[in-house]
């Protein structure tokens, strides 16, 4: 089936939900509002006609750089894919301005649980219900969230546990075999014995 | 007055959950392929609860490339999976292509379909070499490498560099393959068929190999997909999903080949079909040296690379640097349309996805990649639950994780 | 208090005195402690990233390090070099020092490839830009990733290193 008839379909299923569709490419993104994503994620995968059983992708987008009046600042993205009927959508869940938050779907691609959590990780976006939302990449003492656009690249401060060990080498290197500690890399001059 | 010796040598037998314990590995430990560490529960030797961490190698990719022009960000792609650095050149070439609808000529896409099967042996010859490893044949190691360094002169004499190869580029390839590395290459496609066999001597009917793999960490078709498996892993479960035969990219609608499929969703089933690909790849590898096409290699609107036939006047005379004219060279030509895109490619581990977001600009809005090992290692606390721990060495190895690519 | 005051102690300079005969006692043993340990260096594996199949290449059947006396160990109080082969990420610096500090004395640490020597490409809020910020490093070995040959250099490097040293087995060095 074309992404295009797909979008429809889901218009038509869940008219209050449906925002937008958008096409880039021969590819067609449907813009959504949050409330009721697991159970349209449902309603894709197990339809019989559409069966989109395979969750590609999920990812998280700041969009306060990008001037579209419809999007809101943060958005999950869902890639989608039937493997029996080799079609696919995509599935853009506007998910507000402060505090993000949307439905979880790991109960339907248990898969999805590491997706998300990165998501929350990296995008500070959080899902309702899932069952283990912790930091997955990062240290879990980590301030901030990488991928927001106010995040710069080589981060804000130091991550704590880094000052910590920095200290700890100090005190390390007083009582080491080689008092000069790091100079030992500098070796000693090749002299002579008297 | 010394007790007999039989009441010493008595072990005492816990009852209930007496034995159970936690177990860390990783994540500097030989067997986990990097920097994975997996926080075991146990009892016994059984596993109650696997819990892998990740991010020991996170440098932080998707925010790099935000910062980079699309060229720019080619060469982190060669830091995803630095075992196929080829397959990952081509998955995100082709994802920008389609994002800025930039055509690829014929002759080079066929050399791409051959580096990438090139690319497919050295991974899976790697993770032979490893799985063997940690199951103990340590023989199969030392085989697999020698196969692998030829593969990797092959490399250098096309590009230059070992392991990471920023050969395919945007619009093409960076250079045409010599008749040298066609001669050399069929010598390797050749022989490679006997090696081959020469590995399955070894482990195939192997007894030992055989106890440790069949049987051992079973996933079901639909517990494969629910958990997001990709590639290999879930093809040995039965599962027919391959992208090179579902969404054909580059030359692969030209060319022969199947699509090894396994039953029983085992260790043993995802190591025959990796071996199958191997036989199907030296398949592939031979038709694209048969039918490479005569032609350009690397199309005319190709971003950086090359100049378009016509140049604006208004660039010689308005910038005095190189830089500050290619800029705007670019901005003229309005080659960066507006969209999303997600673009996927069959690499040796799996589906590697590449979803970009682009706003017009010269550089990604945001990129973010859908890596088959980080899925993979987030099933593995599934698959390994219950089983030996002995075996999550075997299952940690049969996934094929590479940990930059999962924690990118 | 403290002050040496034994007759057989020579008086050099000030503050510098010495037994007659030990240097001739101690410079060949020095050359025989160096040669025996530049000849047996058993580093511990720490692979990362991209740079840590180059080292398994250059263990493995065409480059064979075995044969510089270099044997791959996996615990590091077998240890006495450390390859840090890869990108070291805030997160794992930690995991390094401590694998580090379980090494025994005398220990040396190669810094294979762009990202242990300085950061590399990956200038961002995650990676530590060198591993020198947390080790002390003797040789640095660069490229991205370096060559199976690139690393053995390195290791001859170590090598010459070590033979130079003196009394690094000795507690008054």
């Amino acid at each position: 089936m074309e992404s295009m008839a797909i979008a429809d379909r889901l218009r038509a299923e869940f008219p209050d939900e449906f925002l937008d569709t958008v096409t880039h490419q021969g590819q067609t993104a449907v813009i959504i509002r949050p409330g009721r994503i697991v159970a349209i994620l449902r309603w894709l995968r197990d339809t019989d006609d559409l069966r989109l059983n395979h969750l590609r992708s999920l990812c998280g987008v700041d969009n306060v750089r990008r001037k579209d009046p419809r999007l809101s600042r943060f958005e999950v993205v869902y890639n989608l894919y039937s493997i029996p009927l080799r079609h696919e959508i995509r599935i853009r869940a506007e998910v507000g301005d402060k505090e993000p938050a949307i439905d979880s779907v790991v109960g339907l691609w248990s898969g999805a649980n590491w997706l998300e959590r990165e998501t929350y990780d990296l995008m500070g976006i959080s899902f309702n219900g899932h069952p283990d939302l912790r930091r997955v990449l990062l240290p879990e003492d980590w301030k901030g969230h990488p991928l927001r656009k106010e995040y710069p690249l080589k981060g804000k401060e130091e991550w704590t546990g880094i000052t910590e060990l920095l200290e700890k080498i100090k005190e390390l290197d007083q009582h080491g075999f080689d008092p000069a500690g790091h100079a030992h890399g500098q070796n000693q001059p090749d002299e002579e014995e008297p | 007055m010394t007790p007999p010796l039989k009441q010493t040598l008595e072990i005492p037998v816990a009852d209930g959950e007496a034995e159970r314990y936690s177990l860390r590995m990783g994540p500097q430990h030989p067997a986990t392929h990097g920097v994975l560490r997996v926080d075991l529960e146990l009892d016994g030797e059984t596993i109650i609860e696997c819990k892998p961490q990740v991010g020991y190698l996170h440098r932080g990719f998707e925010k790099l490339a935000e910062n980079r022009t699309y060229s720019q960000a080619l060469i982190l792609t060669d830091r995803l999976d630095y075992i196929a650095a080829m397959a990952n050149n081509v998955g995100y070439c082709l994802a920008v292509e389609k994002l800025l609808a930039i055509s690829v000529p014929l002759r080079a896409q066929y050399i791409r379909t051959l580096v990438c099967e090139m690319s497919r042996l050295c991974s899976h010859l790697l993770w032979l070499a490893t799985h063997a490893l940690d199951i103990g044949a340590m023989t199969v190691f030392l085989y697999c490498f020698r196969e692998r360094e030829i593969l990797l002169d092959l490399f250098e004499e096309l590009c230059g560099a070992r392991l990471t190869f920023s050969y395919p580029r945007i619009g093409g390839v960076r250079q045409d393959v010599t008749s040298y590395f066609i001669d050399e290459l069929q010598r390797f496609l050749d022989i490679f068929p006997s090696r081959i066999a020469e590995y399955e001597t070894l482990i195939d009917t192997n007894r030992i190999w055989l106890k440790r793999t069949v049987g051992v960490g079973v996933v079901s078709g639909d517990q494969a997909l629910a958990l997001g498996l990709t590639g290999a892993c879930l093809r040995g479960s039965g599962v027919d999903y391959d992208l090179r035969k579902h969404q054909p990219y580059d030359a692969y609608d030209q060319v022969e080949f199947e699509v090894p499929l396994g039953s029983d969703g085992d260790i043993y089933a995802r190591y025959r079909c990796r071996m199958e690909e191997m036989h199907q790849s030296v398949h592939i590898i031979q038709q694209c040296i048969d039918q490479l096409p005569p032609g350009p290699i690397i199309g005319l609107d190709a971003p950086d690379l090359v100049m378009p036939n016509k140049v604006p006047a208004r660039i010689e005379a308005g910038s005095s640097t190189y830089g500050t004219g290619l800029i705007r060279l670019i901005r003229d030509r309005d080659l960066y349309l507006s969209g999303d895109i997600y673009v996927a490619t069959e690499v040796p581990k799996g589906e590697l996805g590449f979803y970009f977001i682009s706003d017009g600009n010269n550089r990604p809005y945001r990129m973010h990649i859908r890596s088959p090992s980080f899925i993979h290692i987030g099933a593995l606390a599934t698959i390994a639950k219950g089983e030996m721990l002995a075996d999550l060495i075997a299952n940690i190895g049969s996934l094929d994780v590479v940990l930059g690519e999962s924690d990118r | 208090m403290g002050e040496i005051t034994e007759p057989s102690m020579v008086k050099l300079e000030e503050g510098v005195r010495y037994i007659p005969g030990v240097n001739a006692l101690l410079g060949p043993l020095n050359a025989l402690v160096n040669w025996g340990r530049a000849g047996s260096i058993w580093p511990v594996t720490f692979g990362l990233a991209c740079c840590a199949i180059e080292m398994m290449d250059a263990g493995a059947s065409t480059n064979d390090l075995d044969r510089f006396g270099i044997l791959f160990r996996a615990s590091p109080r077998q240890a006495d070099c450390m390859v840090v082969a890869g990108t070291l990420t805030k997160k794992m610096a930690p995991v390094l020092r401590r694998v580090y500090d379980q090494m025994p004395e005398p220990r040396y640490v190669l810094a294979m490839g762009s990202c242990a020597c300085s950061g590399g490409v990956f200038d961002t809020y995650a990676v530590t830009q060198g591993v020198d910020q947390i080790l002390p490093v003797d040789v640095y070995v660069p490229g991205c990733p370096p060559r199976p040959e690139a690393l053995m250099e390195g290791f001859i490097k170590l090598q010459e290193k070590i033979r130079k040293e003196q009394f690094r087995w000795s507690q008054w060095r």
